[in-house]
Formats: structure tokens, sequence, C-alpha cells
């Protein structure tokens, strides 16, 4: 059993047991990566060289007992997160050799902790997509199946920690972008409480749906993680003042008593595999002692259409600073989803049309967040599904844009409303991993991790790998 | 007159905080290296997001404030979307429906205009040109900017220029900026339209707005152009196009700048990086109450000290001359110099920088020049005589007892000496001698 | 829904290829029809959510940072001159 098969938990514990060293820990996976990244495609930096340097810091500090909650810990960082003097690309050709001059804040925080990074992975460019296949640098494969799609748009940042070439990866999460592909790829991603953690530094995508958050292989390391980047940061406005519990103090308190609701709007069309998987997933909650309860969330089917007005507008915003001025390369550069939503965001912010889709939309947006605030008041948390079928070939839907946005139907209502979300491993369909996903009010995170824990621990599906490692 | 002129005003003021508006990069940018006054946020860098300067926003109320503003509870940024070199981001953080203050008005030479708004907005960077290239300075972007709008309520070039001269007056009260147009610290943007139709009170189906006025000087001039240039159209049969002109100081003349097919359409959108600002009443109110003296206020102080209207606008023209004007007052009255007094030295010194000196320092001057002046004693005694020596009469008339030749003596001395010396002495030297 | 692609183009300054337009043209119509069902939704009494933070009075101190140097401002762009970004002479 190589190094990187451990979890975060193990892997600190081993290294303050000396049983090794963060440089053999952190070669390890630099090993995974020169063998897999080729095929994969997870990586588009990687600082061999840095990180190795930093994992010898690392063991010094450990020698000296030292005890950052990361430290030695090799993780991967979603190429839109500004790294210092290191490549920051979100996947597209204008930023292709642009370095940032500053790190962002949760870049810092990690490092401060002691992460070490290894790389910096491949995404859908500007973070549009959901499978991983609109980067400007070759699509991400699946180590589960090579032919499908690891689901995006953090879509390397999935990869990297399933196939062991890191121990986890930070992401974002616009419309489910880290839920996706975390049930694509048997990993724990969560999408935290929009403002939990700072977005600072972090390319922005669509400002008031961006969470920022991570995948690991357990939910005891995403809660480690989540400790750590978490809370105030003044250099975002819209990070509120809530101070971040002690998420370890309630995670095995287990489900018995919770009631965990399912959204009957959101078990309808789904592929028949994935509807069995999810019966599948209440019968283990039900017998840990949760009470499964249906609720409704009847705004629930605006909620693509709604999505895709008020994120277009608000990239195409964002995107527009990208003139080849100051960094970067024009706007020639632009990839074709890059340049569908920019014009879509365009136009339903312009002269004639603000009032009937933007503004319309921003109104919808306020059903949805009622929708979720109702149910809240009859349970404790929500379980959906995370996508509507298992994941697809590569190419498939690719020449569908439409089709494409389809597959985020259950997630974006989490993203419009600003609650967290955690997606947990729930087995595999002919291979393929599928996940479910755990839905809890703002600032719930210590809930999601304690339901999250108990299923985890029942079902044990992180202990699977796509190959030995 | 057979034709009817309309004139809107925008102005944009520059607050002198130390920091930015949405960074902490320094304000003060004037002057300096370029591109040394930036950060990610400044000057757009991927991933960086804005937090606004509450001193600012403060600064921008209490402008409302002073023109007479009321001042909404609930108050947010919004997003002007737009392309241009300086604009690093690719739009510039203003606010649109929902702004800091509304409706207000201002006095100026005797008449009342309406000030539609008073919104918080950033400065961009600062192009400039050379040959077959543009260069771009970003220091000045982020500089927080309050942009004053007037209701469309002027009619002539005097009273916009006057209106500015009172604009900048109240801001330099305020301390919230110093306003140098020459510095870019206060720019003006009429907006100008003419019709033929002097019955009709409707707004003119177009307007023009012009920019790149940078001094007083220019304002005059840049409207009268404009005002002549639209009649001239109008009276030949059409509509002047409604379009952005500059001043071209070179020509004297204000010319197209971008011919627009279509308006820019900002596609404003409410700024989801920036939660927005709710008041109580009492903060507005204590904000208020913080307002220092503003010049309307000082001009009636000056007033009820007892000295001319006119002279009291004069020594009420900047704070700081009235502050001293203020506090040497009741200093002088102790040496049994009035108000008026000191306000006519202030008027009439050349000498003196009135606005860097201290009030006692001020009265002491005023005292001094009312005193006699020191003399040598032996070169008025060498005076003296050689007075009596050219004028021989003066002894021959004392001697027949005709004192009143003394003071022609005392003429005669006082105007080769030159000074404002005490006659008493020089009557006792011209005695003296005469002995 | 037709879009005016041509116009939307100019205003998000994007610059197309001609054989382009026809593509966007079907895409983006398709998408704005299946945007079209949001007009069934019933908002009459319902206020617009622009932000789900619920943070009010945000702002920072009048105080200065260190900035950026020089050198780190224009490290990635292409095109300088004497400290200063250089593009093409834009008429005013």
């Amino acid at each position: 059993m190589n190094l990187n098969s451990l979890t975060i938990k193990q892997a600190r514990q081993g290294l303050r047991a000396k049983q090794f060293s963060s440089l053999e820990l952190v070669e390890t996976h630099l090993t995974e990566i020169e063998k897999r990244n080729k095929s994969l495609n997870a990586f588009l930096t990687v600082c061999s060289n840095e990180a190795l340097a930093k994992a010898r810091k690392a063991d010094e500090l450990i020698k000296d007992g030292q005890n950052f909650p990361l430290l030695g810990i090799p993780i991967a960082a979603k190429d839109i997160f500004s790294t210092k003097g290191l490549k920051t690309t979100a996947a597209s050709k204008v930023l292709e050799d642009y370095i940032p001059q500053y790190n962002a804040t949760v870049i810092e925080r990690l490092q401060s902790a002691g992460a070490i990074i290894v790389g910096k992975t491949n995404m859908d460019a500007w973070a549009h997509g959901s499978s991983g296949e609109n980067s400007d640098f070759g699509p991400v494969k699946n180590p589960w199946n090579e032919q499908y799609v690891p689901g995006g748009s953090s879509s390397g940042s999935a990869v990297s920690v399933t196939s062991g070439m890191a121990m986890a990866a930070t992401g974002t999460d616009t419309g489910g972008s880290i839920r996706l592909p975390a049930s694509f790829t048997n990993t724990v991603g969560l999408k935290p409480t929009y403002g939990r953690v700072s977005r600072y530094g972090i390319i922005a995508m669509a400002s008031s749906l961006d969470s920022i958050g991570h995948f690991t292989k357990t939910v005891e390391d995403s809660a480690l993680l989540l400790r750590i980047t978490a809370g105030r940061d003044k250099l975002d406005a819209t990070t509120p003042p809530e101070i971040v519990p002690n998420y370890f103090n309630s995670l095995s308190n287990g489900v018995k008593g919770l009631k965990i609701g399912v959204p009957k709007e959101y078990v309808l069309g789904l592929e028949s595999e994935i509807s069995n998987n999810f019966n599948g997933s209440l019968k283990i909650l039900k017998k840990l002692g949760a009470e499964i309860i249906e609720i409704s969330l009847p705004s629930t089917e605006y909620g693509i259409a709604c999505y895709y007005i008020i994120q277009p507008a608000e990239v195409s915003s964002n995107l527009a600073r990208y003139d080849g001025i100051r960094y970067g390369n024009d706007r020639s550069f632009f990839g074709d989803e890059a340049k569908r939503r920019i014009m879509l965001g365009t136009f339903t912010l312009s002269v004639g049309y603000y009032e009937a889709y933007y503004k319309k939309a921003m109104k919808i947006r306020t059903l949805i967040v009622n929708d979720f605030e109702n149910a809240f008041t009859k349970v404790d948390a929500i379980i959906s599904p995370v996508s509507p079928t298992k994941p697809w070939k590569i190419g498939e839907k690719v020449n569908d844009p439409l089709k494409m946005y389809l597959s985020d139907a259950l997630t974006v209502n989490a993203n419009l409303a600003g609650i967290p979300g955690l997606s947990v491993p729930s087995g595999f369909i002919q291979g393929l991993p599928v996940g479910v996903q755990f839905l809890g009010a703002k600032f719930s995170e210590a809930l999601l991790f304690r339901i999250g824990y108990a299923f985890e621990q029942e079902t044990k599906f992180y202990q699977k790998a796509p190959y030995e490692l | 007159m057979n034709y009817r002129v309309v004139i809107g005003l925008e102005a944009h003021v520059e607050l002198k905080t130390q920091s930015k508006m949405f960074c902490s990069c320094s304000a003060d940018y004037f002057g300096q290296e370029p591109n040394t006054h930036i950060c990610p946020v400044c000057l757009g860098l991927p991933g960086a997001l804005p937090v606004p300067n509450q001193r600012a926003i403060e600064w921008c109320v209490q402008i409302g404030q002073a023109l007479n503003c009321h001042i909404p509870l609930f108050a947010k940024f919004d997003r002007k979307n737009y392309f241009y070199p300086d604009l690093p981001k690719g739009y510039q953080i203003s606010q649109y429906d929902q702004p800091f203050c509304l409706g207000g008005t201002i006095s100026v030479s005797g008449k009342k205009f309406g000030i539609t708004r008073v919104h918080m907005e950033e400065d961009t960077g600062k192009l400039t040109h050379g040959g077959d290239v543009s260069l771009i300075d970003f220091n000045r972007s982020g500089v927080p900017l309050v942009e004053i709008v007037t209701e469309p309520d002027f009619d002539n070039a005097k009273d916009v220029k006057a209106y500015l001269q009172k604009l900048q007056q109240i801001v330099r009260y305020l301390g919230v900026s110093d306003a140098d147009m020459e510095k870019g610290q206060m720019r003006l943007e009429p907006n100008i339209s003419v019709s033929l139709d002097t019955k009709s009170k409707e707004l003119p189906r177009y307007k023009v707005e012009v920019k790149n006025i940078n001094s007083f000087g220019f304002v005059e001039k840049a409207v009268n152009f404009e005002i002549k240039r639209q009649l001239e159209i109008l009276q030949s049969g059409k509509t002047p196009v409604q379009e952005t002109r500059g001043w071209d100081e070179n020509k004297n003349a204000t010319v197209s700048q971008r011919v627009k097919e279509e308006a820019n359409d900002y596609r404003y959108f409410p700024e989801p990086d920036i939660p927005p600002i709710r008041w109580t009443q009492k903060q507005i109110d204590q904000l208020k109450l913080s307002l220092p003296i503003l010049p309307d206020e000082a001009v009636e102080k000056a007033i009820a000290l007892n000295i001319k209207v006119a002279d009291a606008v004069r020594v009420s023209e900047s704070v700081q001359v009235f502050s001293t004007f203020m506090g040497a007052a009741p200093i002088a009255a102790q040496h049994g110099i009035t108000a008026q007094g000191v306000a006519n030295f202030i008027i009439n010194n050349k000498k003196m920088d009135v606005s860097g000196t201290t009030p006692a320092e001020l009265v002491t001057e005023i005292v001094n020049l009312s005193k006699n002046e020191d003399v040598n004693k032996d070169e008025l005694r060498a005076i003296v005589q050689k007075v009596i020596k050219d004028n021989p009469k003066i002894a021959e008339d004392y001697k027949k007892g005709k004192d009143s030749v003394i003071q022609f003596a005392i003429g005669q001395v006082m105007y080769a000496i030159k000074k404002k010396i005490d006659v008493n002495i020089v009557r006792k030297l011209i005695l003296e001698e005469l002995k | 829904m037709k879009i005016d692609v041509l116009h939307i183009a100019k205003l998000a300054n994007l610059p197309l290829r001609k054989e382009e337009i026809k593509k966007y043209e079907e895409q983006l119509s398709s998408i704005l029809e299946y945007i079209e069902k949001l007009k069934r939704a019933k908002t009459d009494d319902v206020l617009e959510t622009s932000q789900v933070t619920n943070l009010e009075n945000i702002t920072k101190n009048d105080a200065t940072t260190p900035s950026l140097s020089q050198d780190e401002a224009l490290a990635n762009t292409k095109s300088q001159r004497n400290g200063l970004f250089k593009v093409k002479a834009i008429f005013e």
C-alpha cells in the first residue's frame, strides 16, 4: 500500500509518528503525477522542485515538533486560484502565460497551515462547464474509465485526489462544479455556504454564486480543510463574520433522530440506475436512524433558467477585464463556451432585456431562497442525487451546450440560495462512481459533515481506488 | 432672445482620502512615478475584490448634505459596464438607481439651482497619447470620485462658472477635496442644448456633453462656443447631433469625440461583491451635525460682525482666510481695531499669506502698521539742521514770534525723512535747534 | 428569440469571425428558448435577490498599505514603455 492511498488524517499521524517523511509523501504523489498525468491530463502545471524543497522544510519543522494541521501534506490547487509566482491560467489560452503577483487568501491560509502545493489542476476554462471538456488545454479523463468525463468544472482537482496525485485539492462550485466531479470520481466534494470561504484571489466566474471549496478522500479530511480555509477575510466584503466552529466536535454524532428531506422535484427524470442508487442511499440513512421525509421545493424547475441568466450576466462583467493590456492575451483567445456565456450575459443585461430576463431571474432567485428556508423549518438537512445521470462519455454532450447545462439541474439551486452542499460517494454504476449530496441551511457545514461521516463510515466507498495505488 | 438654452452640469470631485475607494493603495497619485500606486484591486488583476472606503462614503454624504440633499437610508453600488483601456476591470463601480444623495439645491449668484443627485464612484487610469501609441498609468485608477449632477436649470455660461466656483468652495470648506481643476481634482461636463422654441418648457430632444474642460477660464469659453455652435445648426434648420464633444484649447472650440450611432449601453446591475449600505437616521443626523461651517454661513457670520457684504464675501472665499479673520476680529477689538479694519487689511494686503497666519499674528501686523516708525535720532537732527539752514525764513519768522512756521518746518522734515514718525519728536528737535 | 449577435459581440468587445456568427446565433437562440420558461413563474410581489449573504455596511478604514512595485505591476504585460502600459493609439 502506497503512501498516496492514505487520507490526510492518516498521513498526519504517520508524519508525526515519524513512520515516513513529508519528502517521501510528496515524492510518492509526484511520481503518481508523472505516471498518470499524460493520460489523465489532470495537471496543467506541476511544481516538483518547489514541492520537494517545501517537503524538506516541512520535515525539519516536524522534527522541531511543529504541528500545523496540514504540515507536509501535498495538495493541488484548481488553476483558478491565484498562486504567487506560479502560472495561473483558468485553463484558458487568454491566460496561458499569466503569473500572479499575489496569492489567493485560501492559498495563503493553506500554506500557512503547512500544505505543499504540488501543482495547478486542469478545469473547464473559466469554470464554464460540467464535464472537464471545455479546457483550452485538452479534456481531463476520468481515472475510473478514461473514456468518460470526470465532471467539471473542477475536473482536474477531483481527479488528482481520486488517483493519488494529491491528498486534497481546492475547487470552486458556482453551479455544481465541485459536487458534480466529486460524485463522478468517488471523492468527497464540499461546496461551503457562500461567503464561508474567501473568494479573494480566485478568478471570478459569477460573483454572487462562486463558492470556494475542496476535494478530499474522506469527510473528516474535508472538515480539516474547511477549518483552515473558512472565516472572515477583510479583503472579501462578502465573507460574514460567523465564527468557524470546530467541525470535529460533532463529526461522529451519527444521524439518529435527524430529519432528512427528499425534495420530490429532485427525483423526477433521473436515469433509472441513479434512481436505484439513490434509493439505496436512503435505505442506508434509515438504517442509521435518520427519518426520511418527502419535501417540496416548488421553484426547482426554474433553477437552471434562473442560473443561466444570472451566472452569464455576472460572467460577462467579470470577464471584461481580460483585454490583454495589463496581462494575458486579447479577447480573440477566448474559447467558444466563454464567448457564448459572455454574449448571453451581455444580452440579458442589455437595454430592453434587463427587466424581462435579469430582473426576473433575481426574483425567481428569491423564490428559490424561500423554498430552502421553508424546507429547513421542516427538516434538518436535504438529500438528493448530484447528477440526474451517471458520468457520460467524453464528447457525448460537447456539441449541445444546452444539454450540458441541464446536467446542473440538481446542483444550481444550492448556489442560487447560497447554502452549503456536501457530495459523498454513494457507489458505482458499471464501474463509474456516483454520489449523493447533503444540503443544509447556511453555515450548517458541521451538520453536513456529521451526516456525511456517518454515511461514509457505513458504506466505506472511500476505500476504493481507480487502480492500485 | 429668440432661443432657449438648457444646461445641466455633471461635476466630478476627487476626494482627498488617504487610500483609494476600494483598496488600500495611496490615493495621493499626482506627480508620482507611473504604476507605483497600484495593487491587484485597482489594477483589475484576476481574482481581486473591492472593499469600500468608509471615509469616502461619509464624505460623499456630507457633500450631499452641504447641498441640501435627502440622504436615503439604503444605498448600494452598481457596475457600469463599458470597455476602455483606462478602465481596468472593464466596468466602473458606481451607483445607479440607489445613490447616497438625492434631490438638493445650491444658491449661486442669488439664484437657486437644483441638484439631482450626488453619488460615489471610482476614477479610471490616465491615458496619455504619443505618436502611434497611447500610454496608460493606473495610479489614478480607483481614486474616490464624487459625482454631482444638477437639474438642467442653467442657461448661461456665467452662472455655470459661478456654480463651479461655489462647488469648489464648498468642498474645500468641507475639507474633502482640494478641487484643483488644473490637477484634475474637479472636472466639469456640461450637457448643453438649445431650442428655438422659447414658449415650451420641455427639454430639447438632444443634448451635447462637453468634456475636457480643465480650467475655470475654459468653462465660459466652452459653454459659449457650444451654445453658438448649436444655435447656428438649429437656425439652419437642422438638429445638432447628440454626442460627446471635447474642448480643444488649441482650437478654442469643441470637437466631436466619439461618433457613436448608438448610446453606450452600460448594462448596470447591482455590484455583487459589495454589500449595500444601510444607515440609521441617527448616523445621518450625526454626519450632518459634524459638518464644518459652510461658505454661506461663513458669509453670514462675517456680516454679523458689521462689515460690508461684499467684504464679507471676500474674506469668506477660502475657509482658511475666513478662519483667520474670525479669530482675529475679537483680538483686534482689544486693540481698538474694528472687524471692518481687519477685513480691509486682508482684502488690500498683497504681501502676507493670510491663510497661513494665526489670528494673533495677523492682529500684530495690523497694529504695527498703524504705529509710528522708529527713527535714528542723529539722522533726524541732521535733517532738522539741514531744513533750518535751507530755509532761513524759519529762523527769521520764529524770532518774530510766528509760531505757525514751526508747522511748516515739521512738514519739511517729514517730507525729507519719508517715514511716519511721531511729530512731537520732530517739533522738539526743531525747537531745540532754533534755540 | 433571435439575438443580434453582431451587436452583442460589439457591446461585449468580442471579436467574432464571420463564420462564427451563425453558429452562435443558433446556439444562443436555443438557450434563450429554454430560458423563456422563466416567464411562467409568478413573481408579482416578489423582491429581487442580488446577494445571499444578508450582509450590510462592510467597509474598510481609510488607511494605506504598500502597493505593488512598478515591476510587479508590469510583470505580465506584453507591451510597455517607461513604466506605462502601451496600447495602439486611441484617438479621442
